[in-house]
């Protein structure tokens, strides 16, 4: 069904009876071109584009759970291009692009908000690094527009600007970055993909891989065997569960990241602020809530739930940054597993099986990844080669030292970042 | 989640520094350039009971080796690292 002002009336004034689901719930098929393991984000947008880019119209997305129910519905819905190093700049400009297009070509409301991002800075040493990296975006095309304390003032007039400990110097704005909502993106490309053609199962556990003379041939999963010569594992958090089941060995470790949303308040936050120094970041949804979060657990995890001192933590820098959030109630904080990587940049790339594909390692910032993820990876897997804007993604990486892409500057090492 | 120190006691969390799982125990031979990479960046990462490494950093400084469940942060046991490697 189309999705137009028409159809809205025509539905309101007809009580809402004619919407559809808007995805099939197809039974497997024995063999398919290509298989998806993982209807998250990056796996539904790979299926998307492995079809709508590439032609192959043969597809299934597997999925354990049901779509929007992993980390594309727990993430703090931040969409952003304010990226350094050669390798993460032109991929995640790239995806920046397509959020900004998503809507026209899903015909879906993902509710994308270009609402502006700042990032704040407290000293001289970090405004240097700051305005080195605003330039970095604008060299790669985006944009970023260093601020001074003054012009902080006038976009974010609530933040304490008497704190003595970390005394705001100025922030980074980039007004091309914001939100969107994050279900409506899984749903917007099920439902792209679905009306190309994928066949999209849930409650559909993969449970072997099978492998024969180095060549990957199908999978098992709890509704039967099915066979493809193609396979992709996209399933962040449960990476090395899954490569396992292949005789593989991922570079990753899996952590919690919590996210915490407020009770919903009149519009306050026009903007996504994030406060280094306290790993403290903050935006408003648009149905009011406060959404806010800050740094992993620090310790290995799958309990998709955090502990006591980080959420501690993060209540104490939100409060030292924006005192006025003490009055608000929290209304709920939950977790999701992080698969990090040594260098905290992710992986695109084959994998020592034939026609076996990873797309994984996506650390704490997956969600602005979605569409150029499933770009990428529907690239490699449709030509056999890395796309331009992945293609130092490797797996390879860590063994050979080339082409690590460690943001931080905090070492190629896990629990690092 | 507290951690049970074989010299302090139950102690809070805080006190402890992840540093991350027990591969980091057995260091490989220099020159061994696979056996590194696969000691600094493959990890097993189960989603179960693992072993990792704690620093009891704002305690009695001891490392720690602790088995663990990921999935219900339930501890299993803890003992000195400095045993565990002799």
């Amino acid at each position: 069904m189309g999705y137009n002002a028409f159809q809205i009336l025509k539905q309101g004034l007809t009580g809402n009876k004619g919407w559809r689901p808007v995805w099939r719930d197809p039974e497997p098929k024995s063999e398919y071109d290509v298989i998806i393991i993982g209807g998250g984000g990056h796996g539904l947008a790979t299926a998307y584009y492995l079809a709508k880019n590439h032609g192959i119209k043969n597809i299934a997305v597997l999925e354990r759970g049901y779509i929007g129910g992993g980390n594309v519905g727990r993430n703090t819905t931040i969409v952003r291009a304010n990226y350094f190093l050669p390798g993460n700049s032109e991929f995640y400009s790239h995806s920046l692009k397509l959020w900004e297009s998503m809507e026209q070509e899903l015909n879906f409301n993902t509710m994308h908000s270009g609402r502006g991002l700042i990032n704040l800075f407290h000293s001289d040493g970090q405004r240097d690094a700051f305005a080195r990296r605003g330039n970095m975006m604008r060299n790669q095309g985006d944009d970023a527009i260093l601020l001074d304390r003054e012009g902080v003032r006038r976009h974010l007039p609530y933040l304490d600007f008497e704190n003595h400990r970390f005394p705001v110097y100025g922030g980074l704005y980039h007004p091309r970055g914001g939100t969107a909502r994050h279900d409506a993106v899984a749903w917007g490309y099920a439902r792209g993909a679905d009306q190309l053609g994928v066949d999209i199962i849930q409650q559909c556990e993969v449970t072997d891989i099978d492998v024969k003379d180095g060549a990957v041939q199908g999978v098992q999963t709890s509704r039967g065997t099915i066979r493809a010569k193609r396979v992709g594992i996209v399933v962040a958090g449960r990476s090395s569960q899954v490569a396992a089941m292949a005789g593989l060995e991922v570079p990753i470790e899996s952590h919690i990241l919590q996210a915490f949303v407020s009770e919903g308040l009149k519009p306050t936050v026009d903007h996504v602020v994030s406060f280094g120094m306290g790993h403290f970041y903050l935006s408003q949804s648009d149905k009011g809530g406060l959404v806010f979060g800050g740094d992993l657990d620090f310790y290995a995890s799958y309990a998709q739930r955090g502990n006591l001192p980080m959420m501690e933590h993060v209540m104490e820098a939100g409060m030292s940054l924006v005192p006025a959030l003490g009055k608000a109630k929290v209304l709920r904080s939950w977790g999701g597993i992080m698969d990090m990587t040594p260098d905290g940049s992710f992986i695109i790339d084959r994998t020592e099986v034939d026609g076996l594909y990873m797309d994984c390692g996506w650390c704490y910032g997956g969600f602005k990844a979605v569409p150029a993820s499933g770009w990428c990876m529907a690239h490699l897997m449709a030509e056999d080669k890395p796309h331009e804007v992945a293609e130092r993604h490797t797996f390879d990486r860590f063994r050979t030292g080339h082409d690590l892409m460690d943001e931080e500057g905090t070492g190629s090492q896990h629990n690092l970042h | 989640m507290r951690i049970k120190c074989p010299i302090c006691g139950d102690r809070d969390r805080r006190e402890f520094y992840y540093l991350g799982a027990s591969d980091y125990l057995n260091r490989p031979a220099e020159g061994d350039l696979d056996a590194i990479h696969k000691y600094l960046h493959i990890r097993e990462n189960p989603a179960g009971v693992t072993k990792d490494l704690w620093h009891h950093e704002a305690g009695c400084s001891s490392w720690l080796l602790l088995e663990r469940n990921v999935t219900t942060h339930e501890i299993l046991s803890v003992e000195l690292a400095s045993e565990v490697a002799k």
